[in-house]
């Protein structure tokens, strides 16, 4: 095991930790395309930030911001409705993105951005990482008994002096600070399998959030082990490896869920 | 703030600043019972939505002691989510604060006091899911009896719940009347209404405020429900029952 993968395999334990327990939420709140969304629209973002040599964390932050504010403006025309509006927004952004990485003057590899690289993570990509599990794990922990309420049973949980809506925001909050982060390892197209897959496989055996939260935080880690180890004896491509590792984990627990 | 746990006076509340419910005046002392009756769509909904702060009055106001408790519908709650009726009776804790932080141990020994209540002892650790209608009830209410409020706001609490259930949610009801808290209590049901203090009918606008006795006459009914309305008696007072068009939907029904 070379020195390459256990940095990636650590930056997919830290950042995977997380959306793997944020998955829980992404998809009870039905939160899924969404997250599609808004990591494919950040793609004009990261190529900008690998023309300027700049961070892709900053990239992917600032593409994020950017898609989230076209995506909420195309849905709010009532004529086509909020999928309509959202898919020609991301579609168009897409099409930006890679626009801007085909030119000739792009350092980045277009398949780096879309499919990423895990193994090709930095010192900076680890710290960013790991401050995402300790502060978003601090901030889901701080969140935990509004979010259960919230989601449980929105009217009853205002009814209590909680505002759903809020809650809801903060969760988007996070949801964008988690696929920024983690789409320096898994890419624009494949970072939503860590935040969906664990939450799936996990969903139908857990007996409440928290177990569910921690369930998904750890498959994600062991999916990113099993990924980088399963690319490293089968000579795939990294980042396609651990997404079809957790695809796999998330057809299975399904399966599992039907059987009993 | 004058003795009375609960007052509306010429209470207008909507949506987008469009009235559904006007002209709604009544108050009802601590230990009383009201009952709520009207059809879908007649303002029971938004009355307690405005009752709990969600909606700003569009005209008039409200007075209350204190922050209402809220017993909402099952059908809005997600029977898929993984919760137990524990963890159902703990949320009524998060109305004193504290949001951020787990539930301290007076507030678990506060929420397994209000299971027992309802006779939810043996089932704490059963997912909310797997209970049965009237068991969701009743863990409904536990949650609002966690609450600790003056004013319990209880959306059609007997609906589609079994005998046994509806016995232990009425002797509830009535040892909470006991303990000087006002019940406000939404239904379909016009022949229940004749066990409250007080009825409260609702069409769009308050219809009529007062004692059964005195409010649940046939023209006051035919008012409140027009056509769902049906007699069962012709040559007595007021014996009827309701067509019912339960809306499972959510917010806003009753536009």
């Amino acid at each position: 095991m070379s020195g390459i993968e256990l940095r990636a395999m650590l930056e997919l334990v830290l950042a995977g930790g997380f959306c793997g327990a944020l998955g829980f939420w992404v998809v009870s709140e039905r939160l899924a395309y969404g997250a599609e969304s808004l990591s494919h629209g950040l793609l004009p973002g990261l190529v900008l930030a690998g023309l300027a040599d700049a961070p892709l964390l900053l990239g992917a932050a600032g593409g994020a911001v950017v898609a989230a504010a076209l995506i909420a403006l195309a849905a709010r025309d009532p004529r086509a409705g909020t999928d309509t509006g959202t898919a020609v927004a991301v579609t168009g952004l897409v099409g930006l993105g890679s626009l801007l990485a085909l030119a000739p003057d792009a350092p980045q590899r277009l398949e780096e951005l879309l499919f990423g690289d895990p193994l090709g993570v930095t010192t900076g990509d680890l710290i960013a990482a790991a401050v995402l599990l300790a502060a978003g794990g601090g901030a889901l922990a701080a969140l935990h008994r509004s979010l259960v309420a919230s989601s449980f049973d929105a009217a009853g949980a205002a009814a209590l002096g909680l505002r759903p809506t809020l809650v809801r925001f903060a969760l988007l909050g996070l949801m964008a600070a988690a696929i920024a982060v983690a789409v320096q390892g898994l890419g624009a197209l494949l970072v939503l399998a860590v935040l969906v897959a664990p939450a799936v496989a996990v969903r139908g055996h857990a007996r409440t959030p928290a177990a569910a939260m921690l369930g998904g935080g750890a498959l994600a880690g062991a999916a990113g082990i099993a990924g980088i180890q399963l690319s490293s004896l089968a000579g795939t491509a990294a980042g396609a490896s651990v997404a079809l590792v957790l695809c796999a984990a998330a057809a299975g627990g399904a399966a599992l869920r039907l059987r009993v | 703030m004058s003795t009375h746990a609960v007052v509306a006076e010429g209470l207008a509340a909507g949506y987008d600043g469009a009235p559904v419910l006007e002209d709604v005046s009544f108050a009802a002392d601590p230990g009383r019972s009201v009952c709520v009756l009207g059809p879908n769509g007649g303002g029971k909904t938004t009355l307690f939505r405005a009752l709990l702060g969600e909606l700003e009055p569009v005209a008039g106001r409200i007075e209350l002691s204190g922050r209402p408790a809220y017993m909402a519908q099952t059908e809005r709650t997600r029977l898929d989510f993984p919760v137990s009726a524990l963890d159902v009776a703990l949320m009524g804790t998060l109305a004193r604060g504290r949001w951020w932080l787990p539930p301290r141990r007076a507030e678990r020994a506060a929420a397994r006091a209000a299971l027992d209540r309802v006779g939810l002892t043996d089932q704490a650790g059963t997912p909310f899911g797997e209970l049965s209608g009237g068991q969701r009830q009743r863990a409904l209410l536990a949650r609002a009896l966690v609450q600790e409020a003056r004013v319990l706001l209880l959306d059609e609490p007997l609906s589609g719940v079994d005998p046994a259930s509806a016995a232990l949610i009425d002797r509830v009801f009535a040892e909470l009347r006991g303990e000087d808290r006002t019940l406000l209590v939404s239904s379909h049901d016009v022949e229940s209404a004749r066990a409250f203090d007080l009825v409260l009918c609702l069409h769009g606008r308050q219809v009529a405020f007062g004692p059964p006795g005195k409010v649940l006459d046939r023209a006051t009914l035919e008012s409140t429900y027009g056509r769902e309305l049906i007699v069962l008696d012709e040559a007595g007072p007021a014996r009827a029952v309701t067509v019912q068009h339960h809306d499972h939907g959510h917010e806003p029904e009753e536009r």
